[in-house]
């Protein structure tokens, strides 16, 4: 494990997910799986959070929606896919209504497979993007500063 | 009269675990009327049975909804299985009876949590979870799923239960049952729950069966109906009456529920005492041809699924109406009038399910 610096938060979306993969999710926030000993919490609003946990495929509907949240969150944010829907579109890949994954819209860091995916596999996938966010964040600075010496 | 002003609620919103849209109409803080707006989770899952087999459909039919897959999966067989006039074997009609009622367990629990939640009791939650966590548990132990468990096939179950597990199980239910009693005294003694839940969000029984309520909903406006009636799977065989409860606000759904958990593991305790033994599946020849109508009690309420085959190896067509479908009006009835801080709590006592609604 390593070292974790900061306590992100996390928004969670539900695309067009078969609500398999929302329970999981939920399911990691409570007792016996519990992401808060990871600092992790969970919060309704795109401004406070830095990770955002998408559950389902894009669809027509909710395309704009995501695109929405994905805007207002702050910078140095990373997306996590949860489930294969989100991965690609999974199951209901052939429907109408289904555009894809996640990734036609916007840009998704981490991929978890999975129907539904696991709690194991979400904490994992999180657990990741913890790190992603250091790193953004550590490159954001080294770039900040070698402007500044430019400059 | 004061001015009205709308305020949009979701799709996004803190205490929506799905997205729905409602643009609520207020005078002041008062909900003068809600008007929703959905399709967010639409995916169109009806359509592929032109594209998948109708074996393969199975898997589509339990990705309706994660809660109640394993009912979904069973509704979508027992159709096929009438159109088919296969007769399964009856230990399977009991293994599709322990999983239907621990899914109720395991949706009512989920529910009670997230009722605590947008109540904003936060360690009684967390609670209920881990309670909703064993369910689980012993899901995986029989099934090899948490969520999606696959065990449904057309001809009976892919899996059985040997009979030192449903001991097992019986086991962990009891213990469930005590500790339950405990928690559901904070659910309904509670001063502070009390007074979130009692006399809000009313809907008379006339209501409810003008606007063709179902399930828990229905039942606690005082309509005694429950589509386990109807006997399917070992139904029949069972004791049980419809839990009712005559006053129709918040508290009433929510005492019912409990009651119904309740009953659950009474029914779970039956069904284990009867279940034979023998084999859990039959095969299956040819293709299916005709239409019929299935009606499931799922923990929402009545399920419908409308199957049209033609004779090759794929259907014609395939309807599912939902239970939170059937009570959408219902819950735009309880919301007129009330406050805009309690709108979090009523539509959650409907339980709604939007993946289930929009498919």
């Amino acid at each position: 494990m390593m070292k974790i610096s900061k306590s992100p938060w996390l928004l969670h979306y539900d695309g067009s997910s078969c609500n398999g993969c929302d329970i999981e999710v939920l399911a990691c926030l409570t007792p016996v799986y519990d992401v808060e000993r990871f600092g992790v919490v969970n919060t309704g609003n795109p401004k406070h959070a830095d990770i955002l946990l998408i559950t389902g495929g894009i669809n027509r509907q909710n395309e704009a929606v995501v695109k929405q949240i994905y805007s207002q969150m702050p910078e140095n944010k990373v997306v996590v896919a949860v489930g294969i829907c989100a991965c690609d579109g999974g199951i209901f890949k052939e429907c109408y209504n289904i555009l894809g994954g996640v990734d036609k819209v916007i840009p998704v860091d981490i991929y978890v497979p999975g129907c539904a995916a696991r709690p194991e596999a979400i904490i994992d996938g999180v657990v990741k993007a913890i790190a992603l966010l250091d790193r953004k964040r550590e490159l954001k600075k080294r770039n900040a500063a070698a402007l500044h010496k430019e400059a | 009269m004061s001015k009205r002003s709308i305020v949009p609620f979701g799709p996004q919103h803190p205490v929506l675990p799905e997205p729905i849209h409602l643009d609520l109409v207020l005078e002041d803080e008062k909900v003068v009327e809600a008007i929703p707006s959905i399709g967010f989770v639409h995916r169109g899952l009806e359509k592929l049975v032109e594209k998948k087999d109708f074996n393969e459909y199975v898997y589509v039919a339990e990705r309706i909804c994660g809660i109640c897959s394993f009912m979904h999966g069973m509704g979508y067989c027992e159709a096929v299985e009438n159109i088919m006039e296969v007769e399964i074997p009856p230990r399977a009609k009991y293994l599709r009876t322990i999983w239907c009622e621990m899914s109720r367990i395991h949706s009512h629990l989920l529910w009670l949590g997230l009722l605590a939640d947008a109540f904003g009791f936060e360690s009684l939650f967390m609670e209920t979870w881990r309670m909703r966590e064993k369910v689980l548990d012993m899901f995986e132990y029989s099934t090899g799923g948490r969520v999606i468990f696959s065990v449904n096939k057309i001809g009976g179950q892919r899996k059985d239960m040997d009979n030192d597990m449903i001991r097992e199980f019986l086991g962990v239910f009891a213990d469930m049952e005590r500790s339950l009693k405990e928690l559901v005294k904070t659910f309904l003694n509670n001063s502070a729950v009390n007074s979130r839940l009692r006399d809000v969000g009313f809907l008379t029984k006339q209501q409810a069966f003008d606007l063709g309520t179902v399930g828990p909903f229905m039942r606690s406006s005082g309509i005694s109906r429950d589509t386990r009636k109807l006997g399917y799977a070992a139904y029949p065989n069972l004791e049980f009456e419809p839990i009712t409860s005559e006053v129709g606000d918040c508290y009433a759904r929510t005492d019912v529920r409990i009651r119904e958990i309740f009953q659950s593991i009474d029914i779970i305790r039956q069904a284990a005492a009867k279940i034979p033994n023998g084999e859990v599946a039959v095969p299956v020849k040819g293709f299916p041809e005709g239409e019929y109508f299935m009606r499931v009690e799922q923990p929402r309420g009545e399920a419908i699924y409308y199957i049209k085959a033609n004779g090759t190896k794929f259907l014609d067509r395939m309807r599912v109406r939902t239970p939170t479908f059937a009570n959408l009006p219902g819950m735009l009835e309880t919301l007129k009038g009330c406050q805009l801080a309690d709108v979090p709590i009523l539509i959650l006592t409907i339980d709604p399910c939007i993946s289930c609604t929009e498919r």
